[in-house]
């Protein structure tokens, strides 16, 4: 298995009461809240917890990143995968991921990511996403094409790491006149690219006509079944078995000392209602032209309020049902052998806390997991044969049957300085 | 009024268009938000014009041309559907309302054949930059608040979309915004380029404003005003940007003696 260690990044110390007051933090909530002496504080405490988790035993660390909103500063996952490169020595990088259609340059995203495959000595998984609604308005990016611009920039970025340059690229979205990037990925034939999503069918497909895993973010347990149904059916399409190494999933899992402090900080998951779009107005995370056309009704009743969100639970709902876990590693490890058993991922992304957690309870969170969870749950990875895409070296992608290595011994001796 | 409902294939896609009336060719085009199908509007203008109302491509039941984007393309496909058509082929007394939306797209078209029109009317034209205030962004707010605020009299709303607007109303003013978004995302409702280019149109010019427009400020229909040789400006009291919705008869009067006028 790969476990992985992942947080939000919450921007939790703004004035909570002008948040509710104001009803909807993601894109509009006015970043004259944003204090950056608690920015400068938090950011630092982030970077220490993940060096804690290295140091605890996760494989990875899970980054990702999201525009005007207090639920998550991280606005560059970039920059702190760049300081990850350099201050940590053996855990993967994972982005989950760069928000594709985003990006005006993605020749810049691909120098970027070669930079810090580079700098981490090989340690680079450069997952992409289409970035959501709200973030398209965030970045005055145009929703209607956001699926032609995300696998538009897929294309030239893989063509940026693997073809030698120049090239020109005259594309429906993008156009270059030189593609001759002098920074490329270590890892050969490519890094790995993993595609995490929530709710679109479109993505589960592509990720299974490239032959990327699929990192399913903290779906339901029927939902995430028929999540992998749909993969695997694509890849018998494609010639290839889908299976536990194209698996992952992501479990908000708050583990403390005790079950009571463990459920009261879970709670903190459904901070900003713990879902990715915060408070989300409607409106602003379902632009027109941006969500499945399949499910355009459900979006435009949810738009005006005549449905609730397509994509959203209580708490208690998720905590019955497995969307949150909560409580001590005795309590824990049976309901993660659950759902290892019922979904068989390969790739595990522990989404340790939340909100207005303390730094004192993470801390104690990511210490528990790595002395009590991790152990356990690689043993049941074993037993059931849950080998991730490294253990089972499984190919880059459908285009690159290579499994993604550095290239040459010496980068990898010289790397984590 | 009889209506009929053609469908024309232009530039690849097919194309839904109303028509109804006798006398001279009148091609009304639509806001971004389409339109409901029967509005008395419409069939007063059909009583003096030959009236031609499309559905703009990718609107209301038009084909989406995935290829479209921007504006001046679909001025393009109404330049080519006026040199097809048989009400409208070879004649010189073509005239066009263009409403909201459909003003841009008209005035647009006025720029490319200077001197072919016979007369043009925009009504709460967008199209061009506001100097002092906004274009409304419908980006940032739901189907029905957009529209909304369009009318000035909340009850005209209610009249012609009801209280309670149908889903099936939402989702085509859904599928029409995101169409609206591939052809007009950025900058968002103008033409950078349009002011400088009116300046040569021939054709005589009439703008009309809603006094409460809150969708495209009055002061871009003094802008146009300004730009076009051959325009005059007429504000329609208690109409916000839906004139034709608020204030029908007024607005009718307005396009009758206008385009009829020796």
């Amino acid at each position: 298995m790969h476990l992985m260690y992942f947080t939000e990044q919450p921007m939790s110390a703004y004035p909570e009461q002008a948040g509710r007051d104001f009803g909807a933090t993601a894109l509009m909530f006015s970043n004259k809240h944003f204090d950056p002496a608690a920015g400068s504080r938090l950011y630092n405490e982030y970077l220490e917890h993940y060096r804690l988790a290295e140091s605890v035993g996760f494989d990875g660390i899970m980054l990702n990143e999201h525009h005007n909103a207090p639920f998550c500063m991280q606005a560059k996952c970039n920059v702190f995968a760049s300081i990850l490169a350099a201050t940590t020595k053996r855990v993967k990088i994972v982005l989950l991921g760069n928000p594709l259609p985003l990006a005006d340059n993605p020749v810049r995203l691909a120098e970027e990511l070669s930079m810090i495959d580079m700098v981490s000595g090989g340690r680079l998984v450069s997952g992409f996403v289409r970035g959501g609604g709200q973030e398209q308005l965030a970045t005055g990016v145009n929703p209607a094409y956001n699926r032609e611009r995300f696998e538009e920039a897929h294309a030239l970025i893989v063509k940026a790491w693997t073809q030698p340059g120049p090239f020109r690229w005259e594309g429906a979205h993008y156009q270059h006149r030189v593609v001759n990037p002098w920074a490329v990925p270590l890892q050969k034939p490519h890094p790995r690219v993993w595609i995490p999503g929530v709710l679109s069918k479109e993505t589960i497909i592509w990720a299974a006509q490239q032959r990327y895993p699929y990192i399913a973010l903290s779906t339901e347990i029927e939902a995430t079944k028929k999540i992998w149904q749909l993969y695997d059916q694509v890849a018998a399409e494609q010639g290839y078995a889908g299976g536990p190494e194209y698996r992952g999933y992501l479990q908000r899992c708050h583990i403390a000392e005790t079950e009571e402090k463990a459920q009261a900080n879970a709670r903190q998951f459904m901070w900003m209602q713990g879902e990715f779009t915060g408070l989300a107005h409607p409106v602003w995370s379902s632009p027109s032209g941006y969500f499945s056309p399949a499910m355009r009704k459900a979006f435009v009743e949810y738009a005006v309020g005549r449905r609730s969100n397509p994509r959203g639970a209580e708490f208690e709902d998720q905590l019955r049902n497995g969307q949150i876990l909560a409580g001590t590693p005795k309590t824990v490890i049976p309901r993660i052998r659950k759902l290892l058993e019922e979904t068989r991922p390969s790739i595990m992304g522990f989404w340790a806390s939340d909100g207005f957690v303390s730094a004192q309870d993470t801390r104690t969170c990511i210490r528990l997991l790595g002395e009590e969870v991790l152990p356990a749950v690689r043993e049941i990875g074993k037993e059931l044969g849950l080998w991730s895409p490294f253990e089972a070296n499984a190919p880059t992608s459908r285009a690159f049957p290579d499994p993604a290595r550095p290239a040459g011994q010496m980068a990898v001796a010289g790397a984590g300085v | 009024m009889d209506w009929t409902t053609e469908t024309l294939a232009i530039a690849g896609s097919s194309m839904h268009v109303a028509r109804a009336g006798s006398g001279p060719p009148l091609l009304v085009l639509q806001h971004d938000t389409g339109t409901p199908p029967g509005l008395p509007f419409y069939d007063a203008l059909a009583r003096d014009f030959t009236v031609l109302r499309p559905a703009h491509p990718g609107y209301d039941g038009s084909d989406r041309p995935s290829w479209m984007r921007n504006v001046r393309d679909v001025a393009v496909v109404y330049q080519t559907l006026l040199a097809q058509h048989a009400a409208t082929r070879g004649r010189r007394d073509v005239s066009v309302v263009g409403l909201g939306f459909g003003g841009w797209i008209a005035a647009e078209m006025a720029t490319m054949a200077p001197a072919a029109l016979h007369r043009l009317v925009l009504v709460g034209a967008m199209g061009i930059k506001p100097e002092r205030g906004e274009i409304a962004d419908q980006a940032l707010v739901s189907y029905i608040d957009y529209v909304r605020l369009g009318f000035a009299d909340q009850a005209a709303y209610d009249r012609v979309f009801g209280a309670e607007t149908p889903t099936a109303q939402l989702e085509q003013w859904d599928l029409n915004r995101e169409m609206t978004f591939r052809i007009a995302w950025k900058p968002y409702m103008y033409n950078a380029s349009l002011p400088h280019l009116l300046g040569g149109v021939a054709t005589p010019t009439l703008i009309v404003w809603g006094r409460d427009d809150r969708v495209v400020p009055l002061e871009c229909g003094e802008r146009y005003a300004k730009a076009l040789p051959q325009a005059r400006l007429e504000v329609v009291e208690g109409a916000g940007h839906y004139v034709e919705m608020e204030q029908p008869e007024s607005l009718v009067k307005l396009v009758r003696a206008f385009v009829t006028a020796v």
